[in-house]
């Protein structure tokens, strides 16, 4: 339990979409629950801290939210994905690439140095 | 794009919608309720199950706040939730809301009143062309730092000088205008070709005066004033070309003046026409009747005009010796001759006004703090629930900007008030003097300067309970203990800011006070007749049917004949200038048998019908008064004033003397009969001048003003005089019937001196009031903060006696601070009334002392109120209650 990250600003709303893009329409709690499960449950998600950042993807126009039915007959509010959203997560996620592909160069002679 | 989305979609968020708050209600509770199947699924207990879920989540309202701030912009909302927690607080204490509305639309409202005016007369610029490069052109007498140009004068001016690239003259003058009820005088004025040019004034309609059109031979044309097009003429287009009859002369229209056009020393001129036909006055080079304006040259001062003007009015008085002795040039800015006697007023009143909205500003101020102090608790335990302190000084700004913001939508409803109060007050004729004002209103120059002054209060009001908000001591605060150390430093704030007020309240009272006494002494100035039951009237004989001496004489000796048998009148009598209508329509003389070297020895000329000195009472002092027998057929003969005696015969007597013009001209020639009292010829905040008073038989004149004693009150009489002048002929011309106190009261002088003194005398009156609530409310807090110091000292002993003065001395010592600084600041102050004064030193003593007293006094009532309440503290409860 002690090992777990805290999730990076800005990351967040990037797991949900590509969550969305995996699964399909998803309400709050399954989008948490599966990026936990996702992490290996090395993230340490406040659940709640969720719920702006779908506010702010559904602002921008990235997702779509409708009330309907979960698995097990209960109200939830599903969000989809939207084409905004679509051209978002692939622009996301490659400059997301590039920027790891950058950082890990940079630690990699460290390591063989040592 | 998408950022822009969002941005806008969090702008519409701005409106708090309870379904958005709702909707996400029901998420969250979904959103548990998925959890606890899971837990439950996973074997939890229920409660168990839903603790959990809630850990998991981070809080209910946690997580609701987080996604509201996502929703909107945190900052417009939390500002929207201070103003509702605001307007709350304010609703809560209605008495402390009002008071500080109140107080604040007083101050705003007299700020932006005294500054409209201010910005109509000073900020506006003229309506010419780039007026700043006008100049007012006349001459310099020994008599007249300004005096009329003489027309011949004029034109040499005009065709020597180098310095304005054109320079024109004006001058008033009147004509007898026929209308469907009789015969009526109206104003107008005579100018050269180029007046309007010059101005950079363009007619609205017609044409203006073709170059050359002031020459003799010219056909009389004229323009309208854009007034006189609306009223007399119906606004009417077809009037360009129209040929009306003024004085019986048949004269072209020619054009109409825009309607934003004016020109202040000749603002009532209905009509406008050139100086074509040469009056008698105007062929003598030493009759001195126009004024002059010039636009300057590129690149030329005002200094070197003057200097130019100068060189050629001196070489002029080497060609004309006998006319133009020591008659030199006098070049300055029109505006300043336009709008530099209502400056100095205009600004003392402005400054009054400051004054006054500081002393609101200060008082509200010292409210928010009494209240910042009773809030300390309530901030305390907000801070320790969490809210952050740039947040709860957010809330005081807050409640300040909402403060303002009612006080100057109050303070700009007032101003507009107190602006159409104002100016209903300034009576038609100074209007015309002043049109100017025409221009009042609320423009964007006040409004500008409404805001400003606005923010400035804004940024006090935010600012003084921030000051007293520490913070830091915050924790300390939920202490009772600490209340009385937090007293003592806010009675120390407080205190400094009621010396403040105090102090300006004194330099506005000291302000009213020689305004005031100066007013009285104006209005009291010894004017050597008796004004009471005096109606006067001017008389205008057309030209055309009086035009000889003879019957200008019979005209008038049957006019005078008619009204003394109106009822209630006791006597009548003319004269060709009222009395108190200021020094001017002067006379040069030499006397006989006294050395002469061409000096020009200016006097008040005068002439009267033989009742006039009788009519107005004037005492006779040497010899005798002028008789009806003083007539065309006997030789001249005048009465002097004592002043002309003492000035060009000390030492001797003047009766049977003789003196003439310069040139000693046999028919210049008159004997002094008699000596009368300093009549006051001139203005009342004017010199006596030497005056002589010829025989009107001897000497007439077809303009004159009439004068009637009546036995009781002179108003009955005021409507029949015009109707007893028209039995007589009805073409004769009369307007501006008044008694002579009201031309007293009205005039140009009483009226400027009234106004100051009524209106310092209302700020000084408010800040007074201001300022004892200002004391009192310091001092009533003090009591109500000591109010267990001061049940331990009567528990101790201290008799009722004591803490009266215990109270007392606090006040006392605050007033004495306050009255002493503010004498010291009256004294520098008051250097700015030297100009208003009148007959009083700036450092009057009586008036000072008047203003300790008053201060003081009102001072000891204001303190008595909350000391009585402290001596009456009982203090076994005093000392239960803490």
């Amino acid at each position: 339990m002690g090992d777990k990250t805290d999730v990076w600003q800005g990351t967040l709303s990037l797991m949900v979409l590509k969550t969305l893009e995996a699964m399909g329409p998803l309400h709050g709690y399954g989008i948490a629950r599966r990026i936990e499960q996702t992490s290996g449950d090395l993230l340490a998600l406040n659940y709640g801290t969720l719920y702006p950042a779908l506010l702010k993807l559904e602002q921008e126009g990235a997702i779509a939210s409708e009330w309907g039915q979960s698995e097990n007959n209960r109200r939830a509010k599903f969000y989809s994905l939207t084409r905004v959203g679509r051209r978002l997560l692939d622009k996301e996620a490659r400059s997301w690439e590039q920027t790891t592909a950058i950082l890990a160069r940079f630690l990699a002679p460290s390591e063989d140095a040592s | 794009m998408n950022r822009l989305r969002a941005w806008f979609r969090k702008l519409t968020g701005v409106v708090p919608t309870q379904q958005q708050e709702q909707e996400f209600s029901s998420e969250l509770e979904s959103h548990l309720q998925l959890h606890i199947d899971d837990n439950l699924r996973a074997g939890m207990t229920p409660a168990d199950a839903r603790r959990s879920a809630i850990i998991k989540l981070g809080g209910i309202e946690h997580t609701k706040q987080a996604h509201r701030e996502t929703r909107t912009f945190p900052l417009i909302e939390t500002t929207f939730q201070d103003i509702r927690y605001a307007l709350r607080q304010l609703r809560r204490s209605p008495g402390f809301t009002a008071t500080a509305i109140l107080m604040l639309a007083l101050g705003i409202g007299a700020s932006i009143a005294i500054f409209a005016f201010v910005d109509a007369a000073l900020i506006k610029p003229l309506p010419y062309a780039d007026p700043t490069r006008l100049a007012d052109v006349a001459e310099h007498g020994v008599a007249f730092p300004r005096s009329n140009i003489s027309y011949l004068d004029f034109r040499d001016w005009q065709r020597l000088n180098k310095v304005f690239s054109s320079m024109e003259a004006y001058t008033g003058g009147g004509f007898l205008f026929k209308t469907s009820t009789g015969v009526e005088p109206v104003p107008a004025a005579r100018v050269s070709d180029g007046f309007f040019r010059t101005l950079g004034i363009r007619p609205m309609l017609g044409r203006d005066f073709y170059s050359g059109e002031d020459q003799p031979n010219a056909p009389p044309t004229t323009i309208l004033a854009y007034g006189t097009w609306q009223r007399r003429f119906g606004g009417r287009k077809d009037v360009i070309g129209q040929t009306i009859s003024l004085s019986g002369t048949p004269t072209t229209i020619i054009g109409v003046l825009p309607q934003d056009f004016l020109f202040p020393p000749r603002g009532g001129a209905e009509f406008w026409t050139t100086v074509h036909q040469l009056s008698s006055c105007e062929k003598r080079r030493s009759c001195h009747n126009l004024f002059a304006i010039g636009r300057l040259k590129d690149g030329v001062s005002f200094e070197t005009a003057q200097t130019e003007m100068a060189a050629i009015a001196k070489q002029l008085e080497i060609q004309y010796p006998g006319s133009n002795r020591d008659q030199g040039a006098h070049i300055g800015p029109l505006p300043e001759l336009i709008v530099g006697q209502i400056r100095p007023i205009l600004l003392v009143l402005l400054a009054g006004a400051f004054l006054l909205l500081v002393i609101a500003c200060v008082n509200v101020a010292s409210l928010l703090l009494v209240r910042s102090e009773s809030r300390r608790r309530e901030f305390a335990v907000r801070g320790a629930l969490g809210a952050s302190p740039s947040r709860l000084i957010r809330q005081f700004i807050t409640e300040g900007f909402v403060l303002v913001a009612a006080g100057t939508c109050a303070g700009l409803a007032s101003g507009v008030l107190a602006i159409r109060l104002l100016i209903g007050l300034v009576s038609k004729d100074m209007l015309a003097s002043m049109p100017y004002l025409s221009r009042l209103g609320l423009n964007s120059h006040v409004l500008l300067f409404t805001a400003a002054i606005a923010l400035l209060a804004a940024a006090i009001f935010s600012l003084t309970p921030v000051l007293r908000l520490p913070t830091a001591t915050m924790r300390e605060a939920l202490n009772d203990g600490d209340r009385a150390s937090a007293g003592t430093l806010w009675r120390r704030l407080g205190a400094n800011l009621v010396v403040l007020e105090l102090t300006i309240a004194v330099v506005l009272l000291v302000g009213a006070g020689l305004l005031g006494k100066s007013f009285y002494r104006l209005l009291h100035v010894d004017l050597a007749f008796e004004p009471s039951n005096l109606a006067t009237l001017f008389v205008s004989l057309p030209q055309n049917t009086y035009n000889k001496d003879e019957l200008v004489v019979t005209a008038a000796h049957k006019i005078i004949d008619r009204v003394s048998t109106l009822p209630g009148v006791t006597s009548v009598a003319i004269t060709s200038t009222l009395p108190v209508s200021g020094n001017g329509n002067t006379d040069w003389i030499r006397i006989v048998g006294h050395p002469f070297h061409g000096e020009h020895n200016e006097v008040n000329e005068r002439e009267v019908s033989s009742d006039y000195f009788k009519t107005i009472q004037a005492r006779l002092l040497r010899g005798r008064l002028l008789t009806q027998q003083d007539d065309a057929t006997r030789p001249r003969v005048t009465v002097i004033n004592k002043a002309f005696a003492d000035k060009y015969f000390p030492g001797e007597d003047p009766i049977g003397k003789k003196y003439g013009n310069g040139d000693l001209a046999p028919d210049s020639l008159k004997e002094i009969v008699g000596i009368v009292d300093n009549i006051r010829e001139s203005s009342l905040d004017e010199d006596i001048w030497p005056a002589e008073y010829k025989a009107h038989n001897q000497d007439a004149d077809s303009f004159f003003a009439l004068v009637v004693r009546t036995s009781g009150d002179p108003t009955p009489v005021l409507t029949s005089l015009s109707a007893a002048v028209h039995q007589v002929d009805p073409g004769i011309g009369t307007f501006n019937v008044l008694t002579m106190q009201q031309r007293i009261n009205d005039s140009q002088t009483a009226y400027l001196h009234r106004s100051a003194a009524w209106l310092v005398g209302g700020f000084a009156a408010l800040a007074l009031l201001l300022g004892v609530v200002g004391l009192y409310g310091v001092i009533a807090y003090s009591v109500s903060q000591r109010t267990r110091e001061i049940g331990v000292r009567m528990a101790l002993g201290a008799q009722r006696a004591t803490v009266y003065q215990l109270i007392l001395r606090e006040a006392g010592v605050l007033t004495a601070i306050g009255i002493t600084a503010g004498i010291v600041c009256a004294l520098g102050a008051s250097t700015m009334l030297r100009g208003l004064l009148f007959n009083i030193r700036t450092w009057d003593i009586s008036t000072l002392a008047f203003v300790a007293i008053v201060l003081g006094a009102a001072a000891l009532i204001a303190s008595y109120i909350p000391a009585h309440r402290a001596a009456s503290i009982n203090p076994v409860e005093a000392l239960r209650a803490e």
